[in-house]
């Protein structure tokens, strides 16, 4: 059975839809999360499942119990579910035992249970000799633990997150994911996760929902969703991606500089304009003609980054209007302005709407 | 960790979550209580100015009786002339303070602080009793002196004069100005200034066209409160203005609640007080609130103090001449007064006594009990405040009921209504039967909540803004209720900020005496009415003795809001 079941929940504020038709379902012990570029619904959504905003349509059901409703919302502390939040909400009045422990006291568990609980959590997120400080003699990484702690030790039915670690510098923001992973692959908590950041949501996740305009554009798993974009949006907003955009000639199809054989790409079926995304990484790059299936195109160079680990080429096939970006290892290395030949795999170009 | 997950209540019973719950119920509760204490005394007001005191039918008399007379109107005339006096010179007292403090190296830069906030806790009416002791003609101690040094048959001052009550309302009323004025001139950065000398303005040309211009709406807005403050005033202008022998629109009310009590022709004479106030508020409010003018980014850092060079002392000279005004000379006579047998005896030691103190405290019928009322009516008035606005801005700020911005304005409308103009409103709703409250603890204590709820409510939603709702939600997400949210992270949070909301109604109201001075009976008689009465009866010793013991009662009150809020908080938080 399904943990968590969203059927196509909606939320509205005035004349602003900031989610639409949105349906969605967990298996128990899913890390699921919602990523979508600021505005994009993604917060309303969870906080929605928190119980904190009521549908405007459309349910949500938890182990086959409706739990919102436009008209029925269960109030979100009888949902025995966790929050972490963006500012992580820490007390500042209670110690980190006693963050720590609350939600163990209000579920009114003794004070010997609630101190070997707190301990044994503590242990977990490494910070059981900091369990008598105040939040404000924590550093933030530490903060984000005890909010994790916080989080976990009343061994919620779902576990949800706000942008947790967007308060975090760059490093500790790396660490903290592979954190928030090792917690759940060791509790099976059932988790939706709130990011607007790709890699974020790719180290956490089982499967990503991208949302846009507060619609689901795609749910997938992260490497899927990098290999097999279906929308021009979800291509753009993982990863970097050429767009490549063709017209039907008999049986071929004509790309700016190149044509493809319809036969050998996906979905180029019917008339009018055909869009493709192409991953820089899965373009090909040499100073001969290649032999093999690959499409070969003569080519370019018509601009060059060096980013240590990885050259970012613009080729430009002749004839063409815009170059297309490759990406190579840092070994391979051609001057601006030489001939070279682009290898272009049909099979690796993706159909987008 | 491998417990079974630990039971809540079962989320088998879902509520509704718009429904007709607790929270509508509180809403409703404070809506009730504030048309009580704010919209009901108004519309008395209102209508009783046009109710016919015989008949109770409608009737536009009491307007001709008001405007009738010549006199009447020169009382009107009169505050505006004192509201204006009073202002240009708590202005001259108050701004080049304020900008040598906030920008300047003049030495003891901290003392003229602690100075202007010794002014600032200063009542008026205490201002003014120790006026008329320095400047009372002939016997006042400044004339004295003078007499003394030029051998001159009689001396030049004479408090008992407009120009006398213009300088002691200005010299109790500048550090509204002050306040003001340090706050704005605090946020102009020094690259401002930095831009103009390196243009070639030197510091006197800088500040004339570019710190001055920028902190000029707060300055304006300074000026505007001094106004209202002067002409709003009751206590200086009764013990002043009535032995010169002239009236304000304060003291003119005051003989139309004289016997037989004239209430409808009091709300009639009220109205242009209550429409001048209100009025100069919302400019004082548009003022300070176009962007774009006042340059308050707070950005471009650090602020230089300005090098004044030898004219540091100068400036020095002129913030120790004010604070003589204001805080040494007056304390210095009410102390000689408060210790002497006879004040005008001077400063002899066979003239001093603790005589004054004993009967105050022990030997006088009511004096010692009208301080105790001071301070029961004002905690009580100060909680109920600050219980009801925290109330208001919590729901407010977290919009838990559509329309709640109603309450919140409710809240804020009190300060636009003079202190005598709300006790003749009070008077007309709830003296007569059937709550018949006049000269009860009740009315007084129902016209210090509603006087001070804007203050109580200023401070009550900056405190709830300051709170991350997410403070809360994490309460609830792991299994709390709202009320545990309140009780175990709203409440602990928020207790400093409370306690200094509390303070800072509590002290005022300890020294309110325009409201009271229309309210009080018999046995509720506060100090300031007390202090009021003695004055009348020229009892000085007694008076001093009793505007001291009032004045060393609020010092630990201070201190533990400077504990609480640290320094200053008086002058900060009242500026908002």
């Amino acid at each position: 059975m399904s943990k968590l079941v969203l059927k196509n929940v909606a939320r509205r504020y005035g004349a602003v839809e900031a989610v639409a038709d949105f349906s969605l379902e967990l298996v128990p012990g899913e890390f699921v999360s919602l990523l979508g570029p600021s505005g994009c619904g993604k917060t309303t959504t969870l906080r929605m499942i928190a119980g904190f905003v009521p549908p405007s349509a459309g349910t949500i059901e938890m182990d086959g119990q409706q739990i919102s409703s436009p008209s029925n919302v269960v109030p979100p502390e009888k949902r025995r579910m966790s929050m972490i939040f963006q500012s992580y909400a820490i007390w500042p009045n209670m110690t980190v035992g006693e963050n720590v422990g609350f939600g163990l006291q209000v579920r009114k568990l003794s004070r010997g249970e609630i101190d070997r609980r707190v301990d044994a959590i503590l242990d977990v997120v490494q910070m059981r000799n900091l369990k008598g400080r105040y939040p404000a003699e924590l550093s933030g990484g530490q903060q984000q633990r005890v909010a994790l702690a916080r989080a976990i030790v009343v061994e919620p039915e779902v576990l949800l997150l706000d942008e947790p670690l967007s308060n975090l510098d760059a490093n500790l923001r790396e660490e903290m994911r592979f954190e928030i992973r090792r917690l759940h692959d060791e509790f099976k908590i059932t988790t939706v996760y709130v990011t607007h950041d790709q890699s974020e949501a790719m180290v956490t996740s089982d499967r990503i929902v991208v949302m846009n305009h507060g619609r689901i554009e795609q749910v997938d798993a992260p490497h899927k969703l990098y290999a097999r974009p279906r929308s021009r949006f979800v291509a753009g907003f993982i990863g970097r991606t050429n767009f490549l955009e063709g017209t039907r000639e008999g049986s071929d199809i004509r790309f700016d500089g190149f044509s493809a054989a319809a036969a050998r790409l996906e979905g180029a079926s019917g008339n009018g304009a055909l869009l493709y995304s192409l991953r820089p990484q899965a373009v090909g790059l040499s100073g001969q003609k290649p032999n093999g299936g690959a499409l070969a195109v003569e080519s370019e160079i018509s601009g060059r980054s060096y980013l240590g680990e990885y050259w970012d080429y613009q080729v430009r096939p002749l004839g063409a209007a815009k170059p297309v970006r490759v990406s190579t290892g840092p070994n391979v290395v051609f001057e601006v302005g030489s001939r070279v030949w682009l290898e272009i795999d049909p099979a690796a170009m993706v159909r987008v709407e | 960790m491998t417990v079974t997950a630990p039971a809540l209540s079962t989320p088998d019973a879902p509520r509704r979550a718009i429904s007709f719950d607790s929270t509508w119920l509180i809403w409703i509760a404070i809506i009730a209580v504030l048309l009580f204490l704010v919209v009901s005394p108004f519309i008395y007001l209102v209508v009783t100015s046009f109710t016919a005191e015989k008949t109770g039918g409608f009737t536009f008399a009491n307007y001709l009786t008001a405007y009738g007379r010549a006199r009447y109107v020169d009382a009107l005339l009169n505050s505006l002339k004192l509201g204006g006096a009073a202002a240009a010179l708590a202005g001259l007292f108050a701004i080049p303070l304020a900008w040598a403090v906030a920008r300047t190296d003049m030495p003891g830069r901290g003392l003229t602080r602690v100075l202007v906030l010794m002014t600032f806790i200063t009542p008026p009416y205490t201002g003014a009793v120790a006026w008329i002791l320095l400047a009372g003609p002939n016997a006042g101690w400044l004339n004295r002196f003078f007499m003394m040094v030029t051998g001159a048959e009689a001396g030049p001052f004479n408090i008992y004069s407009f120009s006398g009550l213009a300088l002691v309302i200005a010299l109790y009323s500048f550090p509204y100005i002050f306040i003001f004025t340090t706050a704005a001139l605090e946020l102009v950065s020094s690259e401002m200034e930095d831009a103009a000398n390196i243009l070639g303005a030197g510091a006197w040309r800088t500040m004339r066209r570019v710190t001055l211009p920028l902190a000029l709406p707060a300055i304006l807005g300074g000026l505007i409160i001094c106004f209202l403050e002067a002409i709003a005033l009751f206590g200086s202008p009764a013990m002043i203005a009535i032995p010169a022998r002239f009236n304000v629109v304060t003291t003119q009310l005051f003989q139309f609640f004289g016997n037989p009590v004239r209430v409808e022709v009091a709300a009639a004479y009220a109205m242009p007080l209550l429409g001048v106030t209100i009025l100069l508020i919302l400019i004082q409010r548009l003022m300070t609130r176009r962007k774009g003018f006042v340059a308050l980014t707070g950005k471009g850092g650090e602020r230089r103090a300005i090098r004044l060079g030898p004219w540091r002392w100068a400036m020095f000279g002129y913030a120790m001449l004010i604070a003589a005004l204001a805080v040494f000379l007056p304390y210095l006579f009410l102390f000689q007064a408060a210790f002497a047998k006879a004040w005008g005896r001077g400063f002899g030691l066979d003239n001093l006594s603790l005589r004054n103190f004993h009967f105050v405290l022990f030997e006088h019928a009511t004096a010692a009990k009208s301080v105790l009322n001071s301070f029961l009516y004002a905690g009580v008035s100060a909680t109920a405040v600050v219980i009801l606005t925290l109330g208001v801005a919590y729901i407010v700020t977290r919009r838990l009921v559509p329309f709640g911005g109603i309450l919140g304005f409710l809240c804020i409308a009190p300060f636009v209504i003079p202190g005598v103009v709300l006790a003749i409103g009070f008077y007309a709703a709830y003296a007569p039967p059937p709550l018949a409250l006049y000269g009860t603890a009740l009315i007084l204590i129902l016209a210090f909540t509603t006087r001070f709820l804007p203050i109580g409510y200023v401070n009550a939603s900056a405190a709830i803004r300051s709170l991350n709702p997410e403070m809360e939600e994490a309460v609830r997400v792991l299994g709390g209720s709202r009320l545990t949210a309140l009780r175990r992270v709203v409440a602990p949070l928020l207790k400093r900020s409370l306690l200094g909301a509390w303070l800072l109604i509590f002290i005022p109201a300890t020294r309110e005496l325009s409201a009271a001075i229309f309210l009080y009976g018999p046995n509720t008689k506060v100090a300031s009415v007390m202090i009021f009465d003695m004055s009348e009866e020229g009892n000085f010793e007694y008076l001093a003795a009793l505007a001291l013991i009032l004045q060393v009662l609020t010092l630990p009150l201070l201190w533990i809001g400077q504990k609480a809020l640290g320094r200053d908080f008086m002058l900060r938080r009242n500026a908002t």
